[in-house]
């Protein structure tokens, strides 16, 4: 008799337990295949973010870019007093600071620069392009990072996660001339864990 | 006299047993009370500065607090050593005593709640935990349920214990119909405390070391050497100070039973090393660190290699009869029982669960001397309420303690009593 | 005889059922006027607690504060994508984060852990290292893994918690209550990513570098003996704005954003971008997403 009551204890306690386990548990894992979340309306991996339409505004509103001192507008040296040399060469009279690491076995100044509108930039089309949409020409070779930093994914944004948010502009960050990103100094280390003293 | 005035001449009569005593007495309630100041100077300095001047950090969040608080709570689940023998399979020579093993319940018990009070951040606010003005997570928060269980199992011990001394004192047999349910009650509630305390570790996925099934049968078998360690000692103590008859076979059975629980302990602890070794996932970190350490931290090997070797050790000398029935080796036994399980429960369970942590980071921890005082004064605040109860249930037991004597040198119109029966 | 018996017994009757009633009637008292968990505090005691801290602020700091008790938005959950081909481990974002938060300086806490690790290994955590201090970064053969609170949404934490001191709001931010917080780590223990942090001192933060805009579950000084961890700036976010270590990361390598608003651009990342969650297989379900934006 007692030890039916023994065992009978052990049983309540038993099945008191195991309904906690299972409150306790929580959500179950997703089954294989899809453990990414998707929230509806879910479109899947398949979903690229639509292309603005041709005839959209292109135009991302950007802070000026960073030009070195004095030396924009290009026009106050480059103008009809100075014609357009166009053969491809090293620069030695001006310009000498700019040592071109960006593809520079295949590009030169002029790849870029405009010969004959001086204060822009051209595409491979040949259209010009100002300085402040200099990413529509970064865009024309880095497509993928071009889409990625107009849905604001690559590259720093600032401002209001459900409002307006100020882009920058691909020379922001990456010098046109040598777009490798630079390493910088990192702050202090966290302090190792200590036993008073 | 009213229940009130009876249990008041119950008080004044414990009191007066417990301010009587030989020297050895003295000196060892002298020993314990110096104890016990320490820890609270100690634990004032952490009161004032905060938890920093133990060597727990975010790193190695839990230490020596909650791995003697896990010990304990092994050594109070360990009545049920003595209760199933005495209540459901009625073997007279263990009856006799089982009145100690619930003792030794509620002292555990005590130190249990202590070492979690000295543990917690904000002590001042335990009550957040208690309905009706706190909030209790029950049942998803483990924790809880350990509060829970835990509160529950001090009070069916206290209850049974008080009720069976309070009874025998003013001569009359305890209510069975009262007794024998909480009893009963208290042998799952045994096996609980030890398991909900072991579900508290086993439920963290975020620690492999301790997210393992083994977790809650392996406490549960060295709970059930190391408790009854201690009891052995104190058995034979009281055998020697006191009048009390304790069988020998009573003590012989309950070694058996360590024995058994250790190979138990043994085999589970085999069954994991072998898991973690042959597997070789990166999980092995852990039991690597307890063992061999890693990249030169090694603070906790010598402790892991004791504890087996003294666990190893008393498995030996409880299993062969002869070495079982000798009192030196015995005591041996039980000495290594208690250090092993100690060191295996205490910093064999907290350290390696920790070490690395979860971003792999190695921080070595070791207790401070402020963790050491104020331990060493939770055990003597447990060991002291051990003390004085077993001063007042011997006597009461042996039929000294009783109303009617207490009441026959006093007033002679005291009401008629019947004869005091035996204590069970 | 049996008439006395009854009185007897009608008298104690009585007085149990008056200290019965007595008790109740102080445990209503206690229960509606003592202090409350933050999870579930009527707004006007909210209110009266927040001008309480304002006013302790003020006076601790010598400075005007603000405690906004902003509620979540509907329709948002937050998320956040962490992207490891773009973070180089310049830690600007633990610095920020610390201001923001008002973090204890001293001992030093600090709620973001940029971990180095291995290029050859991976992600592997048993090879990580926190304390990286080269003159520059990245270092050659390295990637960096900053970690902080995931925000999971099956979070460990909030389960163990004994007293109901740590939760999830509507919005996804998995917050603590500092002031029920009993300080027992059960969270810290229960948490895979090492994102809880614990006062075990008491925390000491200058007064001229007290960031003054706060939110009641957010920033605010914490006391000693609690945990606390990043709450994805909530005094920010609740407001409209992204959290400082996003806004401060001169990479760009952190977005945040609403996992609900299909033109975020966390819907993006998730959509488009190779993703994974650190410690998939403990089934807490991050809604902090890495991500290779390459």
């Amino acid at each position: 008799m007692r030890r039916i009551a023994v065992l009978l204890g052990f049983a309540a306690a038993g099945a008191l337990f195991l309904t906690t386990a299972a409150t306790g548990g929580g959500q179950a894992p997703a089954a294989a295949g899809g453990s990414q979340p998707c929230p509806e309306p879910c479109r899947g991996t398949a979903a690229v973010r639509p292309e603005p339409a041709a005839t959209a505004d292109l135009r991302v509103e950007v802070p000026p870019p960073p030009f070195s001192d004095g030396i924009f507008p290009c026009t106050s040296c480059h103008n009809k007093d100075m014609p357009a040399n166009r053969t491809r060469r090293q620069l030695s009279d001006m310009h000498t600071d700019i040592e071109l690491k960006h593809d520079a076995e295949h590009r030169w100044c002029l790849d870029c620069h405009d010969a004959d509108q001086r204060d822009q930039l051209h595409l491979a089309s040949g259209e010009p392009v100002p300085f402040e949409e200099s990413y529509r020409l970064c865009g024309q070779c880095h497509g993928e990072k071009y889409r990625d930093w107009r849905a604001g994914v690559h590259g720093r944004r600032v401002g209001q996660w459900n409002g307006a948010k100020r882009y920058l502009l691909c020379v922001h960050c990456h010098s046109p001339h040598q777009p490798h990103f630079k390493p910088m100094a990192p702050t202090a280390a966290p302090l190792r864990p200590q036993r008073i003293r | 006299m009213s229940s009130v005035g009876l249990f008041t001449r119950f008080v004044i009569g414990s009191g007066r047993v417990v301010s009587r005593g030989g020297r050895m007495y003295w000196t060892w309630i002298a020993l314990l009370l110096v104890l016990i100041a320490s820890g609270i100077t100690a634990y004032t300095g952490q009161i004032t500065v905060g938890l920093g001047v133990t060597a727990m950090r975010d790193q190695v969040s839990w230490g020596f607090y909650i791995g003697n608080f896990t010990f304990l709570v092994g050594v109070a689940a360990a009545a049920v050593v003595l209760v199933i023998p005495a209540y459901v399979y009625d073997w007279e020579p263990i009856r006799e005593i089982v009145i100690f093993g619930e003792l030794l319940a509620v002292s555990a018990i005590t130190m249990c709640l202590l070492f979690v009070t000295v543990d917690v951040g904000r002590p001042d606010r335990l009550w957040h935990m208690m309905p009706p003005f706190g909030h209790i997570n029950f049942p998803r928060s483990i924790l809880a349920w350990d509060m829970v269980v835990l509160n529950l199992y001090f009070a069916v011990n206290f209850i049974v214990v008080t009720h069976i001394l309070f009874r025998a004192f003013t001569g009359r047999h305890y209510q069975k119909k009262l007794v024998v349910p909480l009893v009963l009650l208290s042998i799952p509630m045994a096996i609980g405390i030890h398991t909900v305390t072991a579900f508290l570790y086993n439920g963290l996925a975020a620690r492999p070391y301790w997210n393992s099934s083994i977790l809650a049968p392996q406490f549960l078998a060295s709970a059930f050497c190391s408790g009854p360690a201690i009891l052995l000692f104190v058995l034979q103590l009281l055998r020697r100070v006191t009048t009390f008859r304790i069988r020998d076979e009573a003590i012989w059975k309950i070694a058996e039973l360590m024995a058994y629980a250790m190979f138990v302990n043994l085999f589970l602890h085999g069954a994991e090393a072998f898991k973690e070794y042959y597997s070789n996932t990166e999980h092995l970190l852990y039991t690597r660190y307890w063992f061999q350490g890693i990249d030169g931290h090694h603070t906790l090997v010598p402790f892991a290699w004791s504890a087996v070797s003294l666990n190893a050790l008393a498995l030996v000398l409880f299993i062969v009869p002869r070495t079982r029935t000798n009192w030196v080796t015995l005591n041996i036994g039980c000495f290594a029982t208690y250090a092993g399980c100690y060191i295996e429960k205490g910093m064999g369970l907290i350290i390696p669960g920790l070490t690395p942590d979860t971003l792999g980071e190695i921080y070595e921890y070791y207790p401070t001397v402020t963790e050491l005082r104020v331990a060493a004064g939770v055990f003597a605040v447990g060991f002291l309420v051990f003390t004085l109860m077993l001063k007042v249930a011997v006597p009461i037991v042996l039929g000294e303690l009783t109303l009617r004597r207490m009441t026959s040198t006093v007033d002679s119109d005291a009401p008629e009593l019947p004869a005091p029966a035996a204590a069970h | 005889m049996a008439n006395e018996h009854d009185a007897r017994d009608t008298a104690v009757s009585r007085r149990q059922f008056a200290s019965v009633a007595a008790a109740a009637a102080a445990g209503f008292l206690l229960t509606a006027c003592g202090p409350r968990r933050l999870h579930e505090i009527p707004p006007d005691r909210l209110r009266k607690a927040i001008g309480d801290w304002e006013r302790e602020y003020k006076e601790k700091y010598g400075r005007d504060v603000r405690v906004s008790d902003v509620g979540p938005m509907p329709g948002v959950l937050f998320a956040y994508a962490l992207d490891l081909s773009r973070c180089n481990g310049n830690r600007r974002c633990v610095e920020a984060c610390v201001a923001e938060n008002n973090q204890s300086r001293e001992p030093q806490v600090q709620w973001i852990r940029v971990l180095s690790m291995n290029k050859d290994k991976g992600i592997d955590f048993s090879d990580a290292d926190p304390y990286y201090a080269p003159a520059e970064v990245p270092e050659p053969g390295r990637f960096y893994v900053p970690t902080a609170c995931q925000h999971c949404r099956n979070p460990p934490c909030t389960k163990v918690c004994p007293t109901g001191a740590t939760w999830t709001e509507k919005d996804g931010i998995v917050v603590i209550d500092y002031d029920w917080c009993i300080g027992c780590r059960c969270c810290m223990a229960a948490c895979p990513y090492g994102a809880r942090h614990f006062n075990w001192t008491a925390p000491k933060l200058p007064a001229e570098q007290v960031n003054t805009s706060m939110h009641y579950l957010g920033n605010r000084p914490r006391p000693r003996g609690v945990v606390e961890k990043c709450t994805w700036c909530i005094q920010r976010t609740r407001a409209g704005r992204y959290p400082a270590c996003v806004e401060v990361c001169p990479t760009g390598a952190r977005k945040f954003g609403n996992m609900l608003d299909p033109d975020s651009e966390i819907r993006y990342i998730l959509e488009n971008k190779r993703v994974l969650l650190l410690k998939e297989e403990l089934n807490t379900m991050p809604k902090f997403f890495y991500f290779y934006g390459t």
